[in-house]
């Protein structure tokens, strides 16, 4: 079949002949993809920053598609069923599953267990080939996948994977009473669907940061808030609080992760050197922008090793941190709705239909922000049939 | 100390039972929650690991455990099984708990080494990597036209320039030798 396969840092290319992927437990699937999108964090593999990330994986872990055969133990599906499957692996019987928290489960992932098992994300989540790729085995099959509705676009079906729950949960751990200032920092897809979502919680201003005047563009239109370049707002956190009668936001959203640009020593650190998990620029400005008492919510990735974050202004503002990967299966029947009402429209972020054939352009032009490129979908060939 | 080869030691010995702590939660609220509404909080885990584990998967490759649980998860990826150099160097750090930085640094140098690996598996089978088309420089050309054929000319007129500098000196070099 037709696979991406990492090769190394910046290089990745299609095979065209990785054997199918098999049944191997019980409770297992295989799909046909259908759409399988690069993530923001998928850059954190392309550009090396995460370890364990060995040559001959496919990537994906944002994709949708159709069941061509089932394990014996699975009864929620059938072949032919069209779903879309979560980002993380969640056995629904562990002790963290069953409080919901699907993006801990304890049963998918042997090689760490700070991170439960993701697709097509390294050994350091549990070395699973991703989507995208023609067919993926697709585990706990009883669990994670969720049927598309027959009335909704493939393209809304696939960002509900990961982008729209990861924004939405990013708005959700914010803890936004009407009328919150939030300011997100970032705007790339997390980040623009977290300042859109910010408003489903009852927002009173929505504020986004960002260096790339075309993301700040669209995000002012998709999510109507305040955008801002930090390249000509001096410091942001000064900004931050000028802007809220030197109180600072009530609540900061990091949707930036490792590979944050805007402080040197950060980008030296973390990107260049990895003597440290990332850049943890954007965390520091929300850190040190948020109100005292307020609250900093993290959806943004680091890698597993220390960073340096302002801990002690984190005690001296009485900050609650709230960080998470997105619990998509918990998040899904009330986003499935707000795309049924048109609250929401997930697909107006995609600005690149890609063949999957074209797998390694794609991944250059989303890493190096080609053609204003925001959300890149590869589609299959069977797919575009 | 614990064995983490036993499995019965990780669970909490506990199981919730704290009378003989005078006072013990007399003011919980459990709407005082941080992780509220992320966790529908039922406490199972005070239990410990002591849920119903799903049927587990056949380990038929070799799979890397982290020594922070006791066993492997009930489903797990396949993806690409540790070998050759940089495999040893996976197994050596996987010794290491998550929290120790000889786990995760040598796994950065493996996954560098790999690199390699999968060149020189690539010779084998007879496949020259295509590393422009592996580095996406269509795109590049398609849409960064103009810096793109910058970049590539200064590559290429600072590498000539390196090439014959050095050939000169050798050249100087050689002379000095023999006069």
């Amino acid at each position: 079949m037709l696979a991406m396969n990492y090769r190394g840092p910046f290089r990745v290319r299609l095979d065209k002949d990785k054997p199918l992927p098999e049944i191997i437990h019980p409770e297992d699937v295989i799909v046909k993809v259908l759409r399988s999108c690069i993530c923001g964090s998928d850059l954190h593999l392309y550009h090396g920053l995460v370890p364990d990330t060995r040559v001959g994986t496919t990537f994906g872990h944002e994709f949708i598609g159709e069941v061509v055969e089932k394990g014996p133990l699975v009864d929620k599906l059938q072949v032919g069923d069209r779903v879309m499957v979560p980002f993380n692996i969640s056995c629904g019987r562990c002790a963290f599953c069953r409080q919901g928290l699907f993006g801990n489960c304890h049963e998918s992932n042997p090689m760490a267990t700070a991170v439960g098992g993701i697709f097509g994300y390294s050994h350091t989540a549990g070395g699973y080939d991703g989507g995208q790729a023609e067919y993926v085995r697709v585990p706990y099959a009883n669990i994670g996948p969720t049927l598309i509705p027959d009335w909704m676009d493939p393209d809304d079906a696939v960002l509900l994977t990961d982008v729209v729950p990861t924004g939405y949960q990013a708005a959700e751990m914010g803890g936004i009473q009407p009328g919150d200032t939030v300011f997100v920092f970032g705007a790339g897809p997390i980040g623009i669907m977290a300042a859109k979502c910010a408003w489903l919680f009852g927002a009173g201003r929505v504020v986004i940061i960002d260096h790339l005047d075309y993301r700040l563009e669209f995000a002012e239109k998709f999510a109507q808030c305040e955008a801002y370049n930090f390249k000509r707002i001096g410091d942001p956190v000064v900004f931050a609080k000028t802007q809220t009668d030197s109180l600072g936001p009530d609540v900061c959203i990091d949707a930036v992760g490792c590979e944050a640009e805007g402080d040197m020593m950060n980008s030296l650190m973390g990107r260049k050197l990895m003597l440290q998990g990332g850049s943890t620029t954007a965390l520091h400005w929300a850190i040190n922008s948020v109100k005292k008492g307020g609250i900093v919510s993290i959806v943004g990735v680091y890698g597993p090793v220390d960073a340096l974050v302002p801990i002690g202004n984190v005690v001296n503002k009485g900050i609650t941190i709230r960080a998470n990967q997105a619990s998509v299966k918990r998040h899904l029947p009330r986003l499935i709705e707000h795309v049924k009402s048109g609250v929401l429209n997930p697909k107006d972020l995609i600005t690149h239909r890609v063949p999957l054939e074209e797998v390694a352009e794609a991944y250059h032009m989303f890493s190096t922000k080609l053609d204003n490129c925001i959300k890149p979908v590869l589609i299959p060939p069977a797919a575009r049939s | 100390m614990t064995d983490e080869t036993k499995p019965d030691d990780f669970i909490n010995n506990r199981k919730g039972k704290y009378e003989h702590i005078k006072g013990w939660g007399i003011d919980a609220d459990r709407k005082n929650d941080p992780t509220y509404p992320m966790k529908n909080r039922t406490d199972e885990e005070i239990l410990g690991y002591t849920w119903e584990r799903p049927d587990s998967q056949p380990e038929e490759v070799e799979i890397l455990k982290s020594v922070e649980r006791p066993n492997l998860t009930a489903v797990f990826g396949t993806a690409a099984p540790p070998s050759g150099l940089s495999g040893m160097i996976r197994r050596m750090s996987f010794k290491y708990s998550e929290s120790d930085m000889r786990r995760w640094v040598p796994l950065v140098l493996a996954d560098r080494i790999n690199v390699w690996e999968g060149i020189l598996d690539d010779l084998s089978k007879g496949t020259i990597p295509n590393i422009p088309k592996e580095r996406g420089w269509k795109a590049e050309w398609e849409h960064n036209r103009t810096n793109f054929t910058l970049k590539i000319a200064l590559t290429a007129a600072v590498t000539t320039a390196a090439v014959v500098l050095i050939l000169q000196q050798r050249k100087k070099n050689k002379a000095a030798k023999f006069a």
